[in-house]
């Protein structure tokens, strides 16, 4: 019963408790149960809120015994990325700096999700202050992919794909900055969302880049990560840049899973060369689905799209520069140093020296140069014109096509300790992500098959308008839908790395 | 006060006296003038914007800057920020953005700032402002040019402990205050004032004075610049005369006070003619100003100056403020200090001069709500620039923290006029009520200060003076008026004081024959 109920999909689970049939504390044991078993091996959690979480599934199930209408995900566990606050929970952003903090009020997304009355089980591992592509940098060691426990399960989010991946909680949120939602459930193989920038708000979401940092769902069917995209959406008065707009209706959308008389557009800049070619044979076939499911397929450049992962690598670590700043041992967190004979700007050096990991210091030095008086016009203001070129490329692209499609990544899962070492190469991980980050726009990524050489996942990268959410579920499921009825089970079914 | 001519500066150098410096030199000066704003709630947080409070209990996640907190503009102080640019005569941006300035100290939550860089409110406005000639007392009118009006949020206080000068070197520790952190601060920048020569130090404080009054005005600050909610920092430069070339500048921070302001400018303009004099450069640095000595001394160089790393601030959403709204503000806007004056001058028929007097002791809204509560406006003057200026003085408390109320002033004023107190016996009056003795009327009645106005007992006090005095009394009958002052005097003795002197003079001319 146990295993049964961790397989089980957050909108099966959710209808179940809602019915009675089960109890939303037995459902979030047996979660916790698999937690035990298998995340020694995982590693996807750095806290696990195990008291927490069936006093909130206890809440579920006394509301429900007194008659109340429960949302529809009521009772459903989740893994929170760590760079939600929490004020029941520590929030480390996968930093030595924030080791042990416990914030003093939890993000509107911790709250929204306890009111909808989601369970919720911990913190997730992430790499450090959500730089990174593998959660390699988390200054916690790294969590591995389920389908493969000696490769990465991507990054920053990787500690909710993999969470997600291993049936450790059938719902998932992280956090896209250049990648870091996709990214990580296309190599893990789940779906994941970054949904429109200001759609979910940022408050209480320890900042790397603020004009690009998004919320979103990872889960392991579309309609689920729907249903929790619709419980964390809405606009939020503490944050300026939340858009005040109705949440497009993509619960609907995800439900509809039909894609005729859509027109579906190729983007040839994200392809090609150094691309695997087991991602580009899957990433055709779905292209190929898409077609035979009555969309119409159109090739559509974005010639810009070149040019967005080094403006990215200005813009992000110019901001990352400055929101980082606020670490300086003086309020919270880490302290070295205070020995009572070194000053406030020694014990700050000193402690951003040992609480920092060697990425984030490479992103503040790059930031704090591309801000310099007499670097910012060529560098951060340079990269900003990018920014508007390639927002540009895509209002261009949505004039003729209604989503763009490429693959979510050039690769699959790389081996841990492949890319460490090199920068860039773990830099070209986030190439076919990074563009909607810049324009803000929507994008889900949702698995379409394994890579014939490494029988690796594969993601399917779906791309729409700004505000234009609701069109990434319905192609994303109509996708899921077709490759689930010709596999006969679903993709996850076939991975091998945690039994 | 010490570092006069003569003397030595911190650096060795000598000062030149002032007047002797403005036969060589031509000071320009600018102000940067910053203003705490008063409105309910801090700038990016809903946390209450008042001063005091038991430290680091008036904060949030939003001002703390914890991480993952996120500002949210204040309307009310983009509100008042609009209402000073347009009483300023600036332009308002129809778009601007909020700007990170980022820069390392414990008392700054974030790490950063957030102000505006290129992006201000309000841009290129002027203030006419009247400087008073010490030499002449004569007003003389200059325009100071607005270069920008901005808005951005105030950081935590440090309080250095342990050290000689309160300052952080040699402190031992300090303790940082977060109430401060995030109210919202409005920042004044004027243009470069030219050709003021002499009255450069009178012409900067007037300007303070007049912003002050300005703010007080509009109903955006408090402005007590005691509580640090009015700060200042003075740039100086001097022009060898004629020359038209600037010279290089400094930036004099921590004048805290009106009179500060002066004397930073006199002593940085002595300070740096000496420097000319003897060849040597002004070093471009900010320098700190001393208020026990009166000098300034070297801070940090501006050639070592900070790279503040300006970026528009990704957190905050464009503030476009509508023509509607900015015609709403501009609609609303109370009448200004200088229509004020120039409206009052012309009611209470005073000269120049005479107003110029009321201005510079800091009495003209005094003297405004002593006429409201009905007091003939010369006897307002009289009473607030004659007795209350020197009561001030003599207590050292400003004129308008006296414990008089204009209504006070206003109720001597009449009871002067109606004849039940003379000049005297109206001082003794004020004098109970600042002692804190009751109102005016109160102290009439418990003191028994009222003039002797019983016809009787009046008249018996002159025929005992006349009696007492038949010398004098036979010279008035001669018709040597003059000598009717001695009679007057001992009625005067004679009822302690509280009798009208002229009526007693009129009783006396009756009774020998001379009325």
């Amino acid at each position: 019963m146990a295993d049964e109920l961790t397989r089980m999909s957050a909108a099966a689970l959710a209808a179940a408790i809602a019915a009675g049939e089960v109890s939303a504390l037995e459902v979030t044991d047996a979660h916790l149960a698999r937690i035990g078993e298998v995340d020694d091996a995982v590693h996807a959690f750095l806290h696990v809120a195990a008291d927490g979480a069936r006093r909130a599934a206890r809440a579920v199930d006394e509301r429900r015994a007194a008659g109340d209408v429960l949302g529809p995900l009521a009772g459903v566990p989740l893994a929170l990325k760590d760079v939600f606050t929490t004020t029941d929970m520590p929030t480390t952003c996968g930093s030595a700096i924030l080791n042990g903090w416990r914030p003093p009020y939890d993000a509107t997304t911790t709250r929204r999700l306890r009111e909808a009355g989601v369970v919720i089980l911990g913190k997730t591992n992430m790499d450090e202050f959500a730089m990174g592509s593998s959660t390699e940098n988390s200054a916690f060691g790294p969590s591995h992919n389920p389908w493969d426990l000696t490769r990465v399960p991507g990054g920053s989010s990787g500690g909710s794909s993999a969470a997600v991946a291993s049936f450790e909680a059938p719902l998932g949120i992280g956090t896209d900055t250049g990648g870091s939602i996709r990214q990580p459930a296309a190599v893990c193989g789940v779906v994941g969302v970054k949904p429109t920038y200001g759609g979910p708000s940022r408050y209480g979401v320890v900042a790397f880049a603020s004009s690009l940092d998004t919320p979103g769902p990872l889960a392991r069917t579309v309609l689920d990560a729907a249903l929790l995209h619709e419980a964390m959406a809405g606009h939020d008065p503490c944050d300026s840049t939340s858009v005040n707009t109705p949440v497009p209706p993509v619960v609907a959308a995800a439900r509809q899973a039909d894609v005729s008389g859509l027109t579906v557009g190729v983007v040839p800049e994200l392809g090609g060369e150094g691309y695997q070619p087991g991602v580009l044979a899957r990433f055709g076939e779905a292209v190929e689905l898409l077609e035979s499911l009555g969309a119409k397929v159109v090739e559509v450049s974005c010639p810009h799209f070149t040019y967005a992962l080094p403006a990215y690598y200005l813009i992000a670590p110019s901001e990352c520069s400055s929101n980082l700043a606020r670490f300086d041992a003086m309020r919270y967190g880490l302290r070295v140093g205070d020995d009572g004979t070194r000053n406030a700007d020694e014990v700050m050096s000193l402690t951003r020296a040992q609480g920092f990991g060697a990425e984030v210091k490479r992103r503040i030095m790059l930031g704090t140069y591309a801000l310099s008086s007499g670097y910012y016009d060529a560098y951060y203001g340079k990269a900003q014109q990018v920014r508007t070129l390639i927002i540009r490329d895509f209002e261009a692209a949505f004039e003729q096509v209604d989503v763009l499609v490429s693959p979510t990544t050039p690769t699959t899962a790389f081996p841990l300790g492949e890319r460490v070492d090199d920068p860039l190469a773990m830099y070209v991980a986030d190439l076919c992500t990074i563009p909607s980050d810049l324009a803000g726009n929507a994008a889900l990524s949702v698995p379409c098959g394994l890579a014939a050489e490494d029988g690796l996942p594969v993601g399917l990268q779906i791309m729409a308008p700004v505000l234009a959410d609701d069109r990434l579920y319905r192609v994303g499921a109509a996708v899921e839908a077709a490759l689930d009825n010709r596999r006969g089970h679903s993709l996850l079914d076939e991975a091998k790395g945690v039994a | 006060m010490t570092g006069r001519a003569g003397g030595t500066t911190q650096a060795g150098g000598t000062l030149v006296p002032l007047g002797e410096a403005l036969t060589r030199y031509e000071p320009v000066i600018g102000l940067e003038v910053h203003v705490e704003l008063g409105t309910v709630t801090k700038m990016f947080c809903g946390c209450p914007a008042r001063f005091g409070g038991e430290p680091n209990t008036l904060v949030c996640p939003v001002c703390l800057g914890l991480p993952g907190s996120l500002p949210v503009a204040n309307r009310a102080a983009i509100e008042y920020t609009i209402r000073i640019g347009l009483a300023l005569n600036c332009r308002i941006a129809d778009w601007c953005r909020f700007a990170r300035k980022n820069y390392f100290y414990p008392d700054m939550p974030k790490n950063f700032q957030i102000s505006q860089y290129d992006e201000p409110l309000c841009t290129n406005g002027w203030l006419d402002i009247s400087v008073n000639d010490p030499a002449t007392g004569a007003p003389r009118p200059v325009r100071v040019g607005i270069e920008r009006v901005h808005l951005e949020e105030d950081t935590g206080k440090s309080r250095h402990v342990g050290g000689a000068t309160g300052r952080i070197h040699g402190a031992e520790y300090s303790l940082v205050d977060y109430n401060r952190a995030g109210i919202p601060l409005v920042e004044i920048v004027t243009k470069p004032v030219e050709g003021t020569g002499a009255l450069a130090p009178v012409a900067a404080r007037t300007y303070v004075t007049e912003l002050r009054d300005l703010m007080r005005a509009l109903a955006v600050s408090d402005v007590r610049m005691e509580e640090g909610s009015l700060r200042c920092d003075v740039n100086t430069s001097l022009s060898p005369s004629g020359s038209g070339v600037w010279g290089t500048r400094t930036e004099t921070k921590n004048v805290n006070s009106l009179r500060s302001v002066e004397r930073a400018v006199r002593y940085e303009i002595e300070r740096q003619a000496a420097l000319l004099d003897a060849g040597m450069p002004v070093p471009l640095e900010t320098r700190h100003f001393h208020e026990d000595t009166g000098v300034t001394t070297a801070g940090r160089s501006k050639e070592e100056a900070q790279d503040y790393r300006y970026f528009p601030e990704p957190d905050l959403v464009p503030v476009a403020p509508s023509r509607e709204w900015v015609e709403e503000i501009r609609a609303a806007l109370p009448e200004l200090p200088s229509a004020q004056r120039a409206r009052l001058k012309a009611e209470w028929g005073m000269s120049d001069l005479d107003f110029a007097a009321l201005h510079n002791a800091g009495a003209v809204d005094l003297v405004a709500r002593t006429v409201e509560a009905g007091a003939a406006p010369a006897d307002a003057r009289k009473w607030w620039l004659n007795e209350l200026v020197r009561r001030a003085n003599e207590s050292g408390t400003d004129l308008a923290d006296l414990p008089i109320t204009p209504a006070d002033v206003a109720r001597v004023a009449a009871l002067v006029a109606s004849g039940e107190l003379n000049d005297k016996l109206a001082r003794q009056v004020i004098e109970g009520v600042l002692a804190g003795e009751g109102t005016p009327d109160e102290l009439v009645a418990a003191r028994g200060l009222a003039v002797v106005s019983d016809e009787g007992a009046l008249m018996a006090a002159v025929d005992e003076a006349i009696a007492a005095n038949p010398e004098v009394a036979q010279k008035v009958r001669d018709g040597k008026l003059a000598a009717a002052g001695a009679l007057v005097g001992a009625v005067m003795r004679a009822t302690r004081g509280q009798a009208d002197a002229s009526r007693v003079s009129k009783l006396i001319l009756a009774r020998l024959g001379q009325g």
